[in-house]
């Protein structure tokens, strides 16, 4: 009988979440958060690795999102609100710095409804960028449009970009409003619930958006949807009450959760 | 829109057809050691049965992380379900080859009973099987499966010739039980490995067709 050669394993992708740790980019400790007496997160510290996409997941009112507003201090604009502990970024406790503007351009948000300004597709990146950089015309067209294919969005505006925002579809706003983040080069993008509005197709989109942006950044995205999250993120929350619960690899989390009420959660059984 | 999970199934289906060339090599070596008297061959086919048993874990681990993360479906559901069972089925196909390396060692250090022509036969058609599932998997061709399903047939009958024929040299001859008794059992190891081909077979219709087509005597209404 003629022998059989040794057949050649396929090679394959780093699995995801089996990858070394990343470095930790972002941290909350003990962080206490309070719309006026109301307790909204209680006591949560938490390690985000860099250059992954985190997902939060929880019922609503669990703090999820507020806990995301923390990470850029978005709460600052309100009165009554306060948040004590320490969130560290790079080092240093964003809590309580002083520049609130170099903040914002290190950590961009996107929101669950796109929300483009009321002027061309070309202003609404330009703008943005504008706060903190100095650029020629040409530097700035380059920008714009890097930003726009980062976030997927390039190939379909490219021949309207002096046409206002507010005309493009609902996954077209979104994306834009994520080329807008992208602009200013954020080290960290936070997305609270971007693609709650969103059709299917949009949603898909921008999962995948997320996968090509991860390289460049650290992504912590608010998902009501848990397929969502289950699909999208590397890491995975799940908060309740205020309170985390449970912070593991996402292929963990939703296969051998250790918490019974993340289990509960997960399998719909409550929430 | 190529989507990220379209990755993550190409990579599980080619590390399936890896597991399946091992499994078709250890077979093919199995056997190849007992025409042979060739201990060594069996060893090796002892030693690389690891190989495939990780990859059953492994795969497992793939599906379940795909089927928890992805929650797919339809066609990408019928794959994840059909590849799963496979698995199954390729790891029992290696064991069935490590049962026949064994006994060969066991045959070894007997004379041989009679000469060797229906085990080579029986062991290309139950090879061809195994490897024509795994081809009509990747190719989805339901009519390759339809014929992996019917060379089952040919493969019960060698088994049935070698049965009768080796039941004569032992009511002959009581010197050569023993080792035509361990001829039986690979002559039962090598059917058993056809039923695995035609499982596979099945599940490749499945994936396809999404028909099931195991129990065809079950009215399913």
């Amino acid at each position: 009988m003629a022998p059989i050669p040794i057949p050649v394993k396929p090679a394959e992708r780093p699995q995801e979440g089996s990858a070394a740790l990343t470095p930790v980019k972002m941290a909350a400790r003990n962080l206490n958060f309070y719309y006026g007496k109301f307790h909204a997160v209680k006591n949560v510290s938490i390690e985000i690795r860099e250059r992954v996409v985190t997902a939060f997941i929880g019922p609503s009112g669990c703090g999820k999102s507020t806990l995301l507003r923390v990470f850029n201090r978005m709460y600052d604009l309100y009165p009554r609100q306060r948040a004590e502990g320490e969130v560290i970024l790079d080092g240093e406790n964003i809590l309580t710095v002083k520049s609130i503007r170099a903040l914002r351009s290190k950590v961009g948000m996107v929101f669950q409804k796109p929300t483009p300004f009321p002027m061309s597709i070309h202003e609404n990146i330009a703008f943005g960028v504008r706060l903190y950089e100095n650029l020629s015309r040409s530097a700035m067209d380059d920008r714009v449009q890097q930003s726009l294919t980062r976030a997927g969005l390039w190939e379909e505006v490219k021949d309207k970009l002096n046409q206002s925002g507010l005309g493009l579809s609902g996954g077209q706003q979104q994306r834009l409003c994520i080329a807008r983040a992208l602009a200013v080069n954020p080290e960290v993008l936070l997305m609270d619930e971007p693609c709650s509005a969103l059709d299917p197709v949009s949603t898909a989109k921008i999962e995948e958006l997320l996968f090509e942006l991860k390289g460049a950044c650290t992504i912590l995205i608010v998902t009501h949807n848990m397929q969502q999250a289950a699909r999208a993120s590397d890491y995975t929350a799940f908060m309740l009450q205020g309170a985390l619960i449970e912070y593991s690899e996402t292929s963990k989390l939703f296969t051998t959760p250790s918490d019974s009420r993340t289990e509960a959660y997960i399998t719909g059984r409550f929430g | 829109m190529e989507r990220h999970f379209e990755h993550d199934l190409e990579e599980l289906k080619q590390r399936l057809l890896w597991m399946g060339s091992l499994a078709e090599r250890a077979v093919h070596q199995s056997v190849q050691s007992l025409l042979e008297a060739d201990e060594a061959v069996a060893e090796t086919v002892l030693t690389e049965e690891d190989a495939i048993n990780e990859m059953q874990i492994e795969i497992d681990e793939r599906v379940q992380r795909l089927l928890a993360l992805q929650a797919p479906m339809a066609v990408d559901l019928r794959f994840l379900l059909a590849v799963s069972r496979i698995n199954g089925d390729l790891e029992r196909i290696g064991d069935q080859a490590v049962n026949i390396a064994q006994s060969a060692m066991r045959v070894m250090r007997h004379p041989q009973v009679k000469p060797y022509v229906d085990l080579p036969r029986m062991t290309e058609l139950a090879e061809g099987m195994v490897r024509d599932s795994l081809n009509a998997l990747v190719r989805g061709d339901q009519e390759l499966a339809q014929s992996v399903m019917q060379r089952d047939d040919q493969v019960d009958r060698l088994r049935d010739q070698l049965f009768r024929e080796l039941l004569t040299y032992m009511m002959e001859n009581s010197a050569v039980v023993f080792a035509a008794f361990e001829l039986v059992l690979v002559a039962k190891n090598l059917e058993r490995i056809g039923d695995h081909a035609t499982n596979i077979a099945e599940d490749v219709i499945y994936f396809v067709a999404g028909r099931d087509v195991r129990h065809p005597a079950l009215d399913r209404r």
